[in-house]
């Protein structure tokens, strides 16, 4: 069964934000894993505490994943580090996502 | 100031700073600087509630009242100056005020071992304004931001909950508690892990700190030169602000010295977490160069002694 995975990599001070909006979008779940990299806003070493990011995984159908990007870019694109992708996936059990 | 430098905590935080610039590749792994800074903060709040336990708490008035004043003041002053003559926006001095106006828990603890190391006694309520100060500043600092710089929409409870339950005021704040219901015989048992080895844990940190600040050294191109004075003269202006306040509030020698310093001391835990959300738009390079790469290591290798020079002058 087809369906999308929304992938966001921001900053880790977003990440109780984030999980409060996608519950009301919709999303039924969400994994999140610490991230480090490079980009736009420098290097994110995830050395001490201000310097953290998160990557935030959602399985979810079309329409909630358009919803989770158009907010997430309407609150957090323009003073955060932050990037999102979407990717198509096969699932197993639909109704769980 | 050269015998400032005979101390183990600065002495590392120089070694961290040199393995950054000479590139080496010593790294602490991230838990050690998270389980580190909660430690501190934890023993510091729990050798603050063990001395209150047996201060006179009376006495804590006036310098509370002053203490509150300083935290009110120095944020507004800081952004008139960083508006005024460092040309900042409005987001980007609000932003950088609150840090100044806000305190550094660990420029707190060296102040503490200097003035142990050079004899000289301080009030046992000092731990009590560290945490005094850090609140209203966050507050006035992020109310200079709101009122006057940003636009974007914030949840004010995320926001408030971030400034009164984020890791270092609730830890703080209760380690007091937890301390002065324990008091001295009650904190026994845990001497062992939250006292004798504070002064190394300590020193350990502040390798973890020169590592943390060498790697934005290359920030501090970014900040200019503006910001780079900025972070040396705040310092001395709070510091000697810190030293009138506690003087005509009746502190000692060694309790104004305290004051002074933690007037002077930037933060870099509470008010880059708490302004980050406050204002977006500001640019967290510019606060946390500041706080971090330029006044920290200013306050702990000649801000201190200075502060101390002053708090002796004007008794």
């Amino acid at each position: 069964m087809q369906k999308k995975l929304v992938t966001i990599i921001t900053e880790s001070i977003l990440e109780q934000m984030i999980v409060d909006d996608l519950k009301k979008i919709g999303a039924k779940g969400y994994t999140i894993l610490e991230a480090r990299g490079s980009g736009a806003h420098g290097t994110r070493s995830a050395d001490w505490g201000q310097n953290q990011n998160i990557q935030i995984e959602v399985i979810c159908n079309d329409l909630t994943a358009q919803q989770i990007i158009e907010h997430c870019q309407k609150n957090y694109y323009s003073n955060y580090a932050m990037v999102i992708f979407t990717t198509d996936i096969q699932v197993l059990r639909s109704d769980k996502f | 100031m050269i015998e400032n430098l005979k101390d183990p905590a600065i002495l590392f935080f120089i070694i961290g700073l040199l393995a950054g610039i000479v590139k080496s590749d010593l790294k602490l792994p991230e838990a050690i600087y998270e389980i580190i800074s909660i430690y501190l903060l934890l023993s510091i709040g729990l050798k603050g509630g063990v001395q209150l336990a047996e201060s006179n708490l009376s006495s804590l008035i006036i310098p509370a009242v002053g203490t509150i004043f300083i935290g009110i003041t120095i944020p507004v002053v800081a952004y008139i100056i960083l508006r005024r003559i460092g040309k900042f926006n409005r987001a980007d001095s609000a932003a950088i005020a609150a840090h100044y106006g806000s305190v550094s828990a660990v420029t707190f603890a060296v102040v503490l071992i200097y003035l142990d190391r050079i004899g000289v006694k301080h009030e046992e309520f000092t731990t009590v304004l560290l945490v005094l100060l850090e609140i209203p500043a966050i507050a006035v600092g992020i109310f200079i931001a709101r009122v006057r710089a940003s636009k974007t929409q914030v949840s004010y409870g995320k926001l408030f909950h971030e400034v009164l339950f984020g890791k270092s005021v609730y830890l703080l704040l209760t380690g007091l508690i937890a301390g002065y219901i324990l008091g001295p015989e009650g904190v026994k048992p845990v001497k062992i892990v939250f006292s004798d080895p504070f002064k190394g844990v300590l020193t350990f940190f502040l390798l973890e700190m020169g590592l943390v600040a060498s790697r934005r050294l290359s920030d501090l191109r970014k900040a200019g030169s503006f910001l780079i004075l900025f972070g040396m003269i705040m310092p001395l202006i709070s510091g000697l602000f810190g030293t009138l306040v506690g003087y005509y509030t009746g502190l000692s020698i060694g309790g104004t010295t305290v004051l002074a310093t933690l007037a002077a001391s930037a933060s870099y835990i509470a008010a880059p977490a708490a302004m980050r959300i406050a204002v977006p738009e500001a640019n967290p390079t510019y606060y946390l160069t500041a706080s971090l790469v330029i006044t920290f290591p200013f306050n702990l290798i000649v801000g201190i002694p200075i502060y101390y020079w002053m708090s002796v002058i004007i008794h």
